[in-house]
């Protein structure tokens, strides 16, 4: 069983405390909100979780059936999609999920790139540019390279931001699929997103 | 479904082309670079007139030009993973060795090219003369690969930093005195009528391909603590 669990994670920027003893453990096929106002501390949360940077104290475990997942481990099982990355401007999405999929260890046929970008409803416009996409069309293909590896943990950080009513969809049904498959994080302002997630964890408590 | 048995080299070659086409649809660091080669170069050359100087001048200058034309571009390589927020997600997927060796073999290209440009045209413009050319182009090499070799590090560790480029040239500079001494002895002797051939400059030639070596392997170990920090 795969499992991320949080332990006393605890994160200061200077003399400012951001985050506090947030402790939470989740398994296969749990999904977890966390809430909270603006600069509650949710993208700093995300980004622990992530790697991305380092708590102040405590520490954040997961784990497979297999044991404790090392980085390199954890870098074929763990995505993230968050407001503050993005992709290549100037290549065009197909040669972006490309260059994902050789980073992830995999080779994707032409017909197999076709498919993904039909599922985030980008079919036909994988010859454009990044750079010329809407900022709706560029959180899409985030989502496209972000499910490369199959995910067994997924963080989200506002996953509807920018998106259009298609859009959403796509990431409803992407949540759909995380949860059955593995396991979901959201950070989110929005209350309908709330309701994607089974536990919510607020930061503002 | 897609395959996953791809291995490092693809993985590497793999950054590099992504660079590579990045640069080329850009030409961001490639423009920095030439710019300040060719005018440093222009400045140079019209300084001198028709005087004619000593070897060791000629050769301090050429790495003069060469030096400084590398600090304007080559931090580019990670500055812009910085600035246009794709570092996230490069650090999410990428395998850190194949990022460090696809960006060092992106600037020892950069490298060489701003050498094929710069050089010929040193030549062109000043009284300088090589009397041992296939040494000179080794001497260029070496001093390319231990250039790119050295500051591929350095410019992962100021990416994230305010002042990059400054910073950059900062560090850079003490790091790299050794290589520019050691090169500029070597195109000394080659810029030199009295060149004795290989055995004359045999030390040098072993500084640069030590150096290179050094830095290659120890920015290989360092990396991915530089990249994860």
């Amino acid at each position: 069983m795969y499992k991320v669990e949080a332990k006393q994670v605890k994160k200061n920027f200077a003399h400012r405390k951001v985050l506090r003893d947030v402790s939470f453990a989740l398994n296969d096929g749990d999904s977890l909100a966390i809430v909270g106002r603006n600069g509650s501390g949710k993208t700093t949360l995300l980004k622990i979780l992530a790697g991305l940077i380092r708590p102040s104290r405590g520490k954040v475990i997961y784990s497979s059936p297999d044991g404790e997942l090392d980085k390199k481990a954890l870098r074929d099982l763990l995505s993230y999609v968050g407001p503050e990355m993005t992709l290549y401007d100037p290549l065009t999405a197909a040669e972006n999920l490309r260059f994902f999929a050789t980073m992830r260890g995999q080779t994707l046929s032409d017909s197999e790139i076709e498919n993904i970008l039909q599922d985030v409803g980008l079919y036909g416009r994988g010859n454009d540019a990044y750079g010329t996409y809407s900022s709706g069309m560029k959180q899409r293909l985030k989502y496209a390279v972000a499910l490369l590896n199959k995910p067994k943990f997924l963080l989200l950080d506002e996953p509807s931001a920018n998106l259009d009513d298609d859009g959403k969809k796509v990431v409803a049904a992407v949540i759909a699929r995380q949860k059955k498959d593995g396991i979901l994080l959201i950070a989110t302002n929005e209350q309908g997103e709330y309701a994607f997630a089974d536990h919510v964890y607020r930061l503002d408590d | 479904m897609p395959t996953t048995s791809i291995g490092l080299m693809t993985k590497l070659l793999a950054v590099l082309k992504k660079d590579l086409r990045c640069e080329f649809r850009t030409r961001y660091a490639l423009n920095a670079i030439l710019l300040f080669g060719v005018t440093t170069l222009t400045v140079v050359s019209f300084s001198i007139g028709q005087k004619s100087l000593q070897p060791a001048v000629y050769a301090a200058l050429l790495w003069i030009i060469l030096f400084f034309s590398a600090m304007s571009g080559l931090a580019q390589v990670f500055i812009r993973e910085e600035e246009t927020k794709t570092a996230t997600v490069l650090k999410l997927t990428a395998d850190p060795t194949a990022i460090y060796l696809g960006k060092l073999l992106f600037n020892l290209i950069l490298l060489l090219i701003l050498e094929i440009i710069i050089a010929p045209l040193f030549l062109v413009f000043t009284d300088a003369v090589v009397s041992e050319p296939l040494l000179f182009i080794l001497i260029l090499f070496l001093g390319a690969v231990s250039l790119a070799g050295a500051t591929t590090l350095i410019a992962a560790i100021i990416s994230k930093a305010g002042v990059k480029n400054a910073l950059f040239a900062v560090l850079a500079f003490p790091i790299l005195l050794p290589l520019l001494i050691g090169a500029i002895k070597a195109t000394t002797a080659v810029f030199s009528t009295r060149a004795s051939g290989f055995a004359s400059i045999s030390g040098e030639i072993q500084l640069l391909f030590g150096y290179a070596v050094v830095m290659i392997t120890a920015s290989l170990l360092l990396f991915e603590f530089v990249w994860d920090e």
